[in-house]
């Protein structure tokens, strides 16, 4: 056990926890943040994504003991009242159904849109990729990206 | 508008009416613990003082708010939204009023609590207008009391009830308390279609924003203070059981309270209680990661008992069934065998297709508190009525004295109707005597078993000189069951026809996996009609509709399960929409058509070949699925199957080896992607008058059929065996 000081959604959490902890867990278990989801715990099915300063990673696969000093924002950080652009399009287009994948897709979607605002459908595709969704949302996954990079404030 | 008797339901009202004004029966929100009701923010009322139950279904606040309770499982098909929305229109509220809450496993109250077969809306249809027509009756009477006139003299609508002729107005918020005394009429008038207003129309999906925001929804992510957590391991292939395990090791290690092998074995199992495994290893602790580190260090005896089965032995077992396995179901019109010696041409093919697993993106899970006289269970589960039974059972207790309660469920599919990981929660939290949380890796998840049976078709067809088609014979064989409905098309539409649907053993354990059989026998039967109709040098529609015509006209034998107007009416429509006959250059063109879950659909496909790999430009969807609910929401579910078709036939399968599946995570087995996708799909809804049927699952099958014949005309190869790109080609 060690202990570790985390900048999560803007606020600092303590905690005594095993140094090999995927963030995933820590978490989910640890911080009872579960809005970040276990789908593989390989980083094949990106439903675990968080940002890691800008960056989206899976946090299946992200120690605890890894990530020092850097921000984590989880889709309940993402925004204050669930209105980002990016949560906004997907309400707009009523992309889900079960909506298991979607926090990942989310987090996915949104560091992706901050570093390329206006990606071409096949760019989309390309960074999408990792995020699987069993109930087959794609397109209005697609869709909702092209609405918050419509949407200029992404 | 429609006169409906009550009584069907009445028990229901009767037992809430008689119960109402003793304060709240089922308002309660388990899964933010003890808090109470916590409705929509969103709301376009105040959050009431009091709450007025006026049955089963409906609850009315002071303010106007009302809440309806949403009976049958969410597993993605959006029941959380379409059911209330049914309540919502006869009642004829503002859907603004409207929020929803999930309600209990309640028998008496409910019918038909259970996610399956497309089954929900088509089942549920009169009985939710039914709730929401007698709540709006019982509110009018009130108002009619009230004022002292009559009945007609008054109208209800969008939550306020108005005299015809005069001035007074009062909100179903005021006038709920007055509703509640009311007797539940013996009959209430249903709104006629025509007047529909909320349904049809497109209404967003009420936990959209708890979606978007990551608030916790889901079985796995149910949390009680002082539960713990468990995991299972099972045997590593079936036909194998536990003997031992180093249970001293494991319980020494961080984290880890207790480890000991648990055992679900009951004596006559009921509906779903199918188990892959009845003896698993279960470790107790208090965090995710330390179970899972305690579960690789695990060293087990596994005992075999049973034969250790490979894919090799499954495809010698499906020849050898076709050849001479037991029938199970059959039909015979005409003399097929002489019809094929008098033809001029026959054609005949072999279609197969792998097991596969249902892997809902939320791996199993489920909540269990067992008590010396009790057993609560709150998860996942497409069944809670079987759960509620099974875990009753195996406990040895009083239906009564077990409560389920229904999260918002990761994806179903078929696979939650089973009940085995509710069953051995219960087990567990009854071992340790506390509550418990137990979680599937993906990896348990995966090589547990209740997969879809592996499937093994033979179609022959005979035409005759003029390109009749004037025999068909299909023999299917599974493991367990074969893929075959012997009474669906082309029966009736061939003088000369067979079906033979064979079974034949597998230890595998199999299930009802998104459309059952369906989801096989479409894609064959879709294939193999536009191959024979390219021998008789027939356009693929134009033959299915003379098929059909034939049907119609002089239909052959006893019965056929479809209405042939309605199957060919989706043909026509996607005829039109997709604008067939036309021709774009490099746009290769498929169609196929299916009828399941009472629900027609057809569909054609565009590819293109781009650097030689195939690619669905554009999909048309035309559905008959009678009165759409919810418009949007359909056009999700059809869009879902679509993709979720191309992507099981194209990619996904699971093969054994000693017993053991050899996929175990998505690194190995392949689910569909982004990219590979459609660019596009368009639904179009045939507009009836119809009941609503299900629409969960016909979607999927047409779109196998669909995409072989596609990718027929983009490559010049026949696609027989599924996964297709093992047949060398990829969707991207």
């Amino acid at each position: 056990m060690a202990n570790f000081n985390l900048k999560i959604n803007g606020k600092t959490q303590q905690l005594d926890v095993d140094p090999t902890t995927p963030m995933l867990w820590v978490l989910r278990d640890h911080l009872k943040l579960v809005g970040t989801k276990y789908g593989c715990g390989i980083s094949q099915c990106g439903a675990c994504t968080i940002h890691l300063g800008d960056n989206a990673v899976r946090s299946c696969q992200l120690p605890v003991s890894a990530v020092g000093n850097q921000e984590i924002t989880t889709i309940e950080g993402l925004s204050e009242n669930g209105d980002h652009p990016v949560q906004l399009a997907w309400m707009e287009e009523d992309v889900y159904q079960c909506g298991y994948c979607q926090a990942g897709q989310i987090m996915n979607a949104s560091a992706f849109l901050k570093k390329n605002p206006n990606p071409t459908d096949e760019e989309i595709e390309g960074a999408m990729n990792g995020n699987i969704c069993r109930c087959g949302t794609y397109l209005r996954i697609k869709k909702a990206i092209k609405t918050a990079a419509n949407s200029k404030i992404a | 508008m429609t006169l409906i008797k009550t009584q069907y339901n009445r028990r229901s009202f009767i037992k809430v009416s008689a119960a109402a004004g003793g304060g709240m029966l089922i308002g309660f929100s388990w899964l933010n613990g003890c808090k109470p009701n916590t409705p929509e923010p969103e709301a376009g009322v105040a959050m009431p003082k009091e709450w007025f139950e006026i049955n089963g279904y409906i609850k009315i606040g002071d303010t106007g708010m009302v809440t309806i309770y949403s009976p049958n499982p969410e597993i993605g098909q959006n029941v959380r939204t379409s059911m209330p929305m049914i309540v919502a229109e006869e009642l004829d509220v503002p859907w603004e009023n409207v929020v929803v809450e999930q309600a209990p496993l309640n028998t008496g109250w409910y019918q038909n609590q259970f996610a399956g077969g497309s089954l929900s809306i088509r089942l549920s249809w009169n009985a939710l207008r039914m709730a929401g027509a007698t709540g709006r009756r019982m509110l009018l009477e009130a108002a009619a009391k009230e004022w002292g006139v009559q009945l007609s003299d008054l109208t209800a609508s969008n939550g306020v009830i108005k005299e015809n002729v005069g001035e007074r107005t009062v909100t179903y918020g005021e006038i709920a308390s007055k509703a509640v005394g009311i007797e539940v009429p013996k009959e209430v008038e249903l709104k006629g279609i025509k007047d529909f207003k909320l349904i049809g129309s497109s209404i967003k999906n009420v936990d959209g924003k708890k979606i978007v925001t990551g608030q916790p929804l889901f079985g796995l992510d149910f949390h009680r203070d002082g539960m713990h957590l468990a995991m299972i391991q099972h045997p590593p292939a079936f036909g194998m059981t536990v003997k031992d395990f180093n249970e001293a090791e494991i319980k020494s290690m961080p984290g880890v309270k207790d480890a000991f092998i648990v055992d679900t074995t009951v004596e006559e199992p009921g509906g779903f209680d199918e188990k892959g495994f009845k003896q698993l290893i279960a470790i107790v602790g208090e965090s995710t990661w330390q179970l899972m580190q305690a579960k690789k260090a695990l060293k087990a005896n596994w005992e075999t008992t049973g034969e250790l089965e490979s894919s090799e032995i499954h495809v010698k077992r499906l020849e050898k069934a076709l050849v001479s396995g037991e029938v199970q179901e059959s039909r015979r019109d005409g003399n097929p065998e002489a019809a094929f010696k008098k033809a001029a041409k026959i054609i005949e093919r072999t279609y197969s297709a792998p097991f596969i697993a249902h892997n809902t993106l939320e791996p199993m899970n489920f909540f269990a508190n067992v008590t010396e006289d009790s057993a609560e269970l709150i998860g996942p589960t497409q069944t809670p009525e079987a759960l509620e039974g099974s875990v009753a059972k195996l406990l040895n207790l009083p239906l009564e004295n077990v409560t389920v309660n229904m999260t918002r469920i990761g994806g179903g599919f078929g696979r939650r109707l089973y009940v085995h990981f509710g069953v051995e929660a219960a087990a567990i939290s009854k071992k340790i005597g506390a509550p418990v949380k137990l979680i599937y890796s993906r990896e348990d998840d995966m090589t547990q078993g209740t997969y879809r049976p592996t499937y093994r078709s033979v179609y022959k067809a005979g035409l005759d000189e003029n390109n009749n088609l004037i025999a068909f014979t299909v023999k299917g064989a599974g493991l367990p069951e074969g893929p075959v409905f012997p009474n669906r098309f082309p029966a009736g539409a061939v003088e000369n026809y067979s079906a033979e649907k064979i079974k034949a053993p597998t230890n595998v354990t199999t299930g009802a996996w998104r459309a059952p059989r369906s989801n096989f026998t479409a894609g064959a039967e879709q294939a193999f009609l536009d191959e024979v109709a390219e021998d008789a040098g027939k356009d693929p529609i134009d033959f299915r509709l003379e098929l059909f015509d034939r049907a119609i006209k002089d239909p052959v034998g006893e019965k056929h399960e479809y209405e042939a107007e309605r199957y060919a009416g989706v043909l026509k429509l996607v005829k039109e929409k997709a604008d067939w006959g036309t021709t774009k250059p490099n746009v290769h063109r498929g169609v196929a058509a299916y009828f399941c879950h009472s629900t027609y659909v057809a569909e054609v496909f565009d590819m293109v070949l781009n650097n030689g790999q195939p690619i669905v430009e554009k999909v048309w969807c035309a559905v008959d699925c009678g009165i759409v609910v919810n418009r949007d929401a359909a056009k999700n579910m059809i869009q879902g199957g679509v993709i979720d078709g191309i992507g099981h036939s194209m990619y996904s399968q699971l093969t054994f080896e000693n017993g053991a599946p050899k996929q175990m995570n998505f690194d190995k087995y392949q689910l569909i992607r982004h990219s590979q996708a459609p660019k596009e799909i368009e639904v179009f809804f045939v507009e009836n008058e119809i009941d609503p049927t299900g629409l969960g699952e016909p979607g999927l099958p047409p779109a196998i059929g669909a995409l072989a014949n596609a990718l027929y005309k983009a490559t010049g190869q026949r696609h027989y065996h599924q996964p297709f790109v093992t047949e060398k080609q990829v969707v991207g």
